[in-house]
């Protein structure tokens, strides 16, 4: 459901049926609400079973990449005595994202039974979920949920009485943006400063402390349950364009919106029902300029781009930009696109692990120039500057970070290249001090 | 990695066979190309963070760091081609935006990798024209080691190296984005014994030694290849001079004794090589003094005292005299019945942690293996009783306490000191012998590991001296012309197959730059050279 607002009848509430009932949150309520129903039916199942279960459904992981989950799973090598761990991506630090939050906050159980469903599927007797260190009362709950369960037996030494152990660890992050990238939350699990890691090795064959890891997306283990009990074939019926998306997706709308909150689709629904229909549109007297679909880190799209577009992978890729994690951030007329560009670069230039130097001196300089410009100082040169810029930070370093800063930039330029020209010819009043 | 499973590639059009397993940056390596890098180092882990060794991979749909993409049967990868320069190119820029290019006062200039790289392939200017450049004060991180984090490029070779090879991580990223530093943990000083390799380490003149602080111009420097002679490791180690003044001891990769490395004890022992107050010429007894006279004249007052000895004689020598001086003097008095030991001063054993078989070792005499290996004992003691019944003594450059000079000049023999500084308790000597040290000399070193290692003059001797072997040859070879006398270290070492085996069927050339194991076969030396391809 729209949470905060009710559901609107174009949703398709599967994962935020229970958003805003706090009955929904303790062990019992969520049992009376069918919870952990898959984990009990999953313990009568081989793990290969489950993964060929998740195979079918076509769910594909929702933190951004898109990866088939079930093909994650099942690049876990067979046990050989060591370990293998599970890791929930509870980072959820992309700017315009904020799902995974209400997920753990109205329905912890809901995660903590895709933990131990996927846990079982990967051999893992261990799984740590890494919440954002911002997020204190999601934490509070996700602990309370964790002792509920372990007491119940749902999770612990003895799993539902089938004698599998699993056992959840919480982990805050420190509020570094960095450590949302999975490897760089291996590190930091361990201990270690957040740097993203080379691949390969690639998490299945050496991640957390060297052994066998998968990671997914709190979103993308919350939805394993209903998987399991309705069947992979129910979930990819879930589709209303490309087979290869399906399911439901959370969406986390914000920006110059009438009813900005989360909405929760059916792969392919319009992009335009969601803002016009479900959202209400955009603010009065004011009409849609640009969409940022996925999070901060993806292209930017033009409103024509967005009236066109269709919510799924394929989708917002034929738009010009990606799903990504369907933090959408819409933005009117009355937004300044150069302002908002510099504010990402500069996002990502405080956000820079500084490992690789494209990435640590091309965000900082990028955001400069983009100062720059606000400033009325812009020249013509930094058109080409910051493409330059953009190019040499795209495909070069061990993570996307430096993509990401370089994403914004070049579509901003491609799609509002006339904002930028009004700031360098004095059109326009500068937006800032002068640096 | 067994030798035999060989990949093929192509490398700037260059085929080239290595093992699997090896590393694109130094298959180019083979193949004679050097592959630009900053943080890769062949000694430490791979972080490939710098981004600079990005090289075009045929069919890979993204430019691969060179450091740790692994080379695959048929691969064809260009270096020096355009999309791989242009990402060259995009970093060096980005590395200069704040890099003060203050290489004028950076001792770095001249042996500088971000120097090198900009000349070779950077740009001509910059394009950040409009912003003052990062700016943080220099840090003192220990005894010899300064921080100057406006120069670092963040490479992180310095804060691998402590954690990973000496095994106490007291260095660290710090903050994040272009305003990281490397930061130095709390209360703590960069103060391992071997430390010092920060700063070779360095790509950059980020991290400097005070020691060498404004010393030299690297461009000014002669270098020589030589040994350390601080201690039995045997380190092979670069000689840095300036007008013939020692400025400077860096490590020379040896894979198979010391890596890349080299300690601090060893690094900062060279100022005796300078000392001023050396004897210049040879000096013979007359009456209550001592005259200095010429080599003729010297040597034949040697062979007239050895003559007339009949009684034992003792030879008390350091443990950093050469193989080859150490050989002939004791076969100069091969007639009597000699005592013969070798000085070895000890302190404390400093390992490398992360390096097998490497420390700065509790034995501080170089050549104590090759000493032993021709006769000399370890026990300086029975040289000191051996005194009162000797009918002669040579001292070879002991280093001679008071007390121990006092004993020498109160026996009954015929004191000759062959030596770099006259003992001021000698001055009773009947034969004062003015020699080389090993910076003014070549010779070898025998390590703890008997292997035997050359190494090579590196400044001009002062004076009249002469290295010891050379005044031993002369005299077994008696007066007049001998052209049976060695003219050179290698004709020394030559001779002394015939005393001593061991010593047989190698020569200098045998023995290149990385020297070879004492007894080893050359096959047994074949098969373990190629297990390790991160020589340089």
């Amino acid at each position: 459901m729209g949470y905060p607002h009710p559901s609107h009848p174009k949703e398709n509430p599967v994962l935020s049926k229970h958003f805003g009932d706090p009955e929904a949150r303790s062990f019992d309520g969520w049992v009376k609400r069918g919870g952990y129903e898959g984990l009990r039916k999953v313990l009568r199942m081989s793990p290969e079973a489950v993964i060929e279960e998740i195979k079918t459904s076509g769910l594909r992981g929702r933190g951004g990449a898109g990866f088939p989950t079930g093909l994650k799973w099942s690049l876990m090598p067979k046990p050989d005595g060591r370990p293998h761990y599970l890791v929930c991506n509870a980072d959820e630090s992309e700017p315009g994202t904020f799902k995974d939050r209400e997920i753990m906050r109205w329905t912890p159980h809901q995660l903590l039974e895709g933990c131990a469903i996927a846990a079982y599927a990967i051999q893992a007797e261990r799984c740590y979920i890494y919440i954002r260190g911002e997020f204190t009362d999601p934490f509070q709950i996700m602990q309370q949920a964790v002792e509920e369960a372990t007491a119940k037996g749902a999770l612990g030494d003895n799993l539902l009485g089938s004698g599998k152990r699993i056992e959840v660890i919480l982990h805050r992050g420190a509020g570094a943006y960095i450590c949302g990238e999975e490897t760089a939350m291996l590190n930091s699990i361990e201990g270690k400063r957040g740097n993203p890691r080379i691949k390969p090795p690639y998490p299945a064959q050496a991640g957390l402390f060297g052994m066998p890891t998968t990671i997914n997306n709190v979103e993308t283990l919350a939805a394993v349950p209903h998987i399991v009990i309705r069947g992979g074939e129910w979930y990819k019926g879930l589709s209303l364009s490309n087979p290869k998306s399906t399911g439901t997706k959370l969406i986390s709308v914000c920006g110059h919106i009438q009813r900005p909150g989360n909405y929760e689709v059916t792969m392919g629904t319009p992009m335009k029902e969601l803002i016009y229909d479900m959202c209400g549109g955009m603010r009065p007297g004011r009409t849609l300029k640009a969409v940022i679909p996925g999070g901060s880190s993806v292209p930017i799209m033009s409103a024509a781009e967005a009236d066109e577009c269709l919510l799924d992978y394929e989708g917002v890729v034929a738009k010009g930009s990606m799903l990504g994690s369907a933090g959408m951030i819409v933005m009117d007329d009355s937004t300044d696109m150069v302002y908002q560009i510099w504010r990402l670069a500069r996002f990502y230039a405080h956000e820079s692990c500084a490992q690789c130097t494209q990435c640590r001196e091309g965000t900082a300089w990028s955001t400069r120039i983009l100062e720059r410009i606000l400033a009325g100082k812009g020249k013509q040169e930094h058109f080409q500057l910051l493409l330059d810029l953009s190019d040499n930070m795209t495909g070069k370093t061990i993570c996307v970070l430096s993509d990401s800063c370089a994403a914004p930039i070049v579509s901003g330029i491609q799609k509002f290249r006339h904002e930028f020209e009004a700031y360098i010819q004095g059109a326009r009043v500068p937006a800032m001090a002068a640096v | 990695m067994m030798a035999d499973e060989l990949v093929n590639v192509t490398i700037d059009g260059l085929p080239v066979s290595v093992p699997k397993g090896t590393t694109i940056i130094e298959a180019a390596k083979m193949a004679g190309i050097l592959v630009p890098h900053y943080c890769y180092h062949p000694s430490l882990s791979s972080p490939a963070v710098c981004r600079m060794c990005l090289v075009e991979v045929e069919k890979a749909p993204k430019l691969m760091p060179a450091c740790v993409t692994q080379v695959a049967e048929g691969q064809v990868v260009n270096v020096d081609n355009e999309k791989a320069k242009k990402a060259r190119e995009g970093v060096l820029e980005l590395l200069l935006i704040n890099h003060p290019l203050d290489c004028p006062i950076c001792d770095q200039a001249g042996e500088c990798e971000l120097q090198n790289y900009v000349f070779q392939e950077g740009r001509a200017g910059t394009r950040y024209t409009e912003y003052p450049k990062r700016y943080s004060p220099v840090e003192d991180f220990g005894p010899d080691v300064l921080y100057v984090p406006n120069r670092c490029i963040l490479c992180t070779r310095c804060v691998r190296f402590m954690e990973e090879v000496a095994e106490e991580p007291v260095l660290n990223v710090s903050e994040r984005g272009d305003r990281a530093y490397i930061g130095i943990a709390a209360e703590q000083l960069l103060d391992h014994p071997w430390s010092g390799n920060v700063v070779d380490l360095c790509p950059v003149g980020s991290l400097i030694s005070k020691d060498f602080l404004h010393k030299a111009r690297a461009w000014d420097l002669d270098k020589t290849a030589s040994v350390c002679p601080g201690c039995t490791q045997g380190c092979n180690i670069t000689i840095d001079t300036r007008d013939d003044v020692v400025v400077r001891l860096r490590p020379r990769p040896n894979l198979e004794v010391n890596r890349h490395f080299m300690c601090d004890y060893g690094r900062m022992n060279y100022r005796w090589m300078n000392r001023g107050d050396r004897i210049e010429a040879p000096l013979i007894r007359e009456g209550t003094r001592h005259m200095a006279t010429d080599w003729d004249t010297a040597l034949d007052r040697m062979g007239q005292l050895l003559r007339g000895i009949s009684g034992p004689a003792a030879i008390l020598a350091t443990g950093r005299a050469s193989t080859e001086s150490l050989g002939l003097v004791r076969r100069m008095l091969s007639r009597l019945s000699v005592t013969a030991v070798v000085q070895v001063p000890t302190g404390e054993e400093a390992p490398l942690a992360g390096v097998p078989n490497l420390a700065l070792r509790a034995e501080r005499a170089a050549n104590l293996a090759g000493a032993e290996l021709l006769g000399y004992q370890a026990d300086w003691e029975e040289g000191l009783r051996a005194l009162p019944a000797a009918g002669l003594v040579i001292v070879l450059d002991a280093d001679l306490s008071q007390s121990e000079q006092a004993m020498i000049a109160a026996a009954p023999a015929s004191v000759v000191v062959m030596s770099t500084i006259l003992p001021e308790g000698l001055r009773n000597a009947e034969l004062v012998l003015p020699i080389t040290t090993m910076a003014e000399e070549n010779g070898t070193y025998v390590n703890r590991d008997h292997r035997i290692q050359r190494y090579n003059q590196a400044k001009s001797q002062p004076g009249m001296a002469r290295p010891a072997w050379w005044i031993a040859g002369e005299v077994i070879a008696g007066p007049g012309p001998s052209p049976s006398a060695p003219a050179t270290a290698a004709e020394a070492f030559e001779l002394l197959g015939e005393g001593w085996p061991i010593f047989s069927g190698i020569s200098y050339a045998d023995m290149g730059y990385t020297g070879l194991v004492l007894g080893e076969s050359s096959d047994a030396r074949r098969e373990r050279q190629p297990a390790d391809l991160g020589a340089q």
